[in-house]
């Protein structure tokens, strides 16, 4: 007769933790930021029609990282918790504190309750009417919630860009500086992401009902700061990033 | 937060989800009519014009012979570039089309692309066959819809039956109590590729036509400043009008009437005196 082998619960907690991780750590990350015009989620995202960012509701958006599947139901069950309440209730009801809690509620089920933890990270974010009221809430696969009040990153290396947006970031940035900051903490030293690595969307804090907004690749590259000029064909005033000293 | 199992998903429509959450309503079992007045809607009309459409209702509701509301609003976006009008009971034509503007929202967002124009137009024919079952108590509500199509690139306009059939109809449609005078007023001022002055004009003549034949439409309020409610819809989208401009439009169209009439003399009243003589 076979006798179940004892488990420690640290250890299963560990090693689910683990596991979701490393699932996650597999895809690329995310940047979400407040600016002076509301928040820029900037998502590393080769594909232009499997989408990271996306809208929940008037004046909240969903961005996911790690096993698309996962996270698109979660988006899914995002958008339709909003819509419900939207419906029963009214349109000023809905807001990003209370998905959250929900999603955190979720995901710590899974996460203590299913065989397998969702491999996922989260964020939900809310555009206030001021900068302010702002809301970044990032959200953990095992439920765990983060309130951000500058900016967060999801994913993988998620402590390097933080650290490379750190040193970016300042109160009041644009529009172009926010991006710039994105990019840059996103790609880090070595590599450069062009439009067509980059998926961008807004919540634009001046909208009269429908905030979030995609920024086209078409129209990415006129917001994206110039690219170091490659070595073969140098622009006549130089590269306009400083080389790193 | 609604979770389903993949084979059980409602998908994008979000009238499906509001029934699977017990949120819609009972259909009432008896004639409402006959115990209750209910309050209606009446007159709506929408026009294809050179960029579009138009889109116009007058203001009044009207339970049994008496007004229940002078400002009440039947013409509504539907989405970006789509328009919805309602006319019949009041009360379940606003919330078809709530339902209606959350459907294509939802939609939108759940799959990440807009249904098409002909998608909506029988999406709101379903929502008109499943009140069906309430149009029979005497809860009937007759939509019409129009939107730019931007795959045509043209202005399109549907109108329904009760059953939910769907008529698209090529150049303009009207529905509710007065729909009769103001469909002919604008049968007779129809031409091809309209502009949009002359359209508004059109579609406040029928109005006004309406609401001078029938109880139920109501005219314009110039005592209280309320105008119809009139909207295009183009490749830019759905756009209100300013009530400034649809006064304006009203006291030039008051203006040629009153010229009308100024010259004509009336039938002279059966008075007293031709009474007398006769006996």
């Amino acid at each position: 007769m076979s006798m179940p082998f004892y488990v420690a619960p640290e250890q299963v907690m560990k090693d689910r933790a683990d596991y979701a991780r490393k699932g996650i750590a597999r895809g690329r990350s995310l940047v979400a930021t407040v600016y002076d015009g509301g928040i820029l989620i900037c998502a590393e995202n080769p594909s232009s029609t499997l989408r990271k960012v996306s809208e929940i509701y008037d004046r909240i958006a969903f961005a996911g990282v790690g096993k698309y599947n996962e996270f698109d139901q979660l988006r899914i069950a995002g958008v339709r918790a909003a819509d419900i309440k939207g419906y029963a209730y009214s349109r000023e009801d809905v807001d990003a504190r209370s998905l959250a809690n929900n999603y955190a509620q979720i995901l710590g089920q899974v996460f203590t309750h299913e065989m397998k933890p969702m491999e996922v990270e989260i964020l939900v974010a809310e555009v206030g009417a001021g900068p302010a009221d702002d809301q970044l809430f990032h959200i953990l696969y095992d439920g765990t919630v983060m309130d951000e009040d500058r900016f967060t990153v999801l994913g993988g290396e998620a402590e390097a860009i933080a650290a490379r947006m750190e040193d970016a970031w300042s109160e009041g940035l644009d529009l172009r500086a926010a991006l710039a900051a994105a990019v840059g903490a996103l790609a880090g030293p070595e590599r450069t992401l062009s439009a067509d690595d980059l998926e961008v969307a807004l919540l634009e804090r001046t909208a009269e009902r429908r905030a979030f907004r995609r920024i086209e690749r078409s129209d990415l590259p006129a917001l994206l700061p110039v690219a170091p000029a490659p070595a073969e064909a140098p622009v006549e005033d130089g590269p306009a990033e400083a080389p790193e000293s | 937060m609604p979770f389903f199992t993949p084979g059980d998903d409602p998908g994008p429509d979000f009238a499906a989800l509001v029934r699977r959450l017990g949120l819609a309503p009972e259909p009432p079992t008896a004639d409402v009519t006959d115990r209750l007045a209910i309050t209606h809607g009446t007159t709506v009309v929408a026009i294809r014009y050179a960029d579009g459409v138009v889109m116009a209702g007058d203001r009044r509701a009207t339970a049994g012979n008496l007004i229940s509301h002078r400002a009440i609003e039947k013409v509504f976006p539907a989405d970006r570039h789509s328009g919805v009008a309602i006319a019949g009971a009041a009360g379940p034509a606003m919330e078809m089309v709530k339902l209606f503007q959350l459907q294509l929202e939802h939609y939108e967002k759940v799959e990440g692309s807009s249904l098409s124009l002909e998608g909506k137009a029988n999406q709101l024919g379903q929502m008109v066959r499943g009140n069906l079952p309430a149009a029979m108590q005497g809860l009937a509500v007759v939509p019409l819809f129009a939107g730019y199509d931007l795959r045509r690139g043209a202005g399109r306009l549907f109108q329904y039956d009760v059953t939910g059939g769907r008529y698209e109809e090529s150049n303009f449609a009207a529905s509710g109590s007065g729909s009769l005078h103001a469909g002919t007023v604008v049968k007779l001022g129809f031409r091809e590729g309209l502009s949009r002055g002359d359209t508004v004009d059109l579609a406040i003549t029928a109005l006004f036509q309406a609401a001078d034949e029938d109880s139920a439409t109501g005219g314009p309020d110039v005592v209280r400043g309320i105008y119809p409610v009139i909207a295009t819809i183009t490749a830019e989208g759905f756009s209100r009008l300013d009530d400034a401009e649809i006064a304006e439009r009203f006291a030039a169209l008051l203006e040629v009437l009153a010229g009308r009439e100024a010259g004509t003399s009336r039938v002279p009243e059966t008075s007293v005196e031709t009474r007398s003589d006769e006996r």
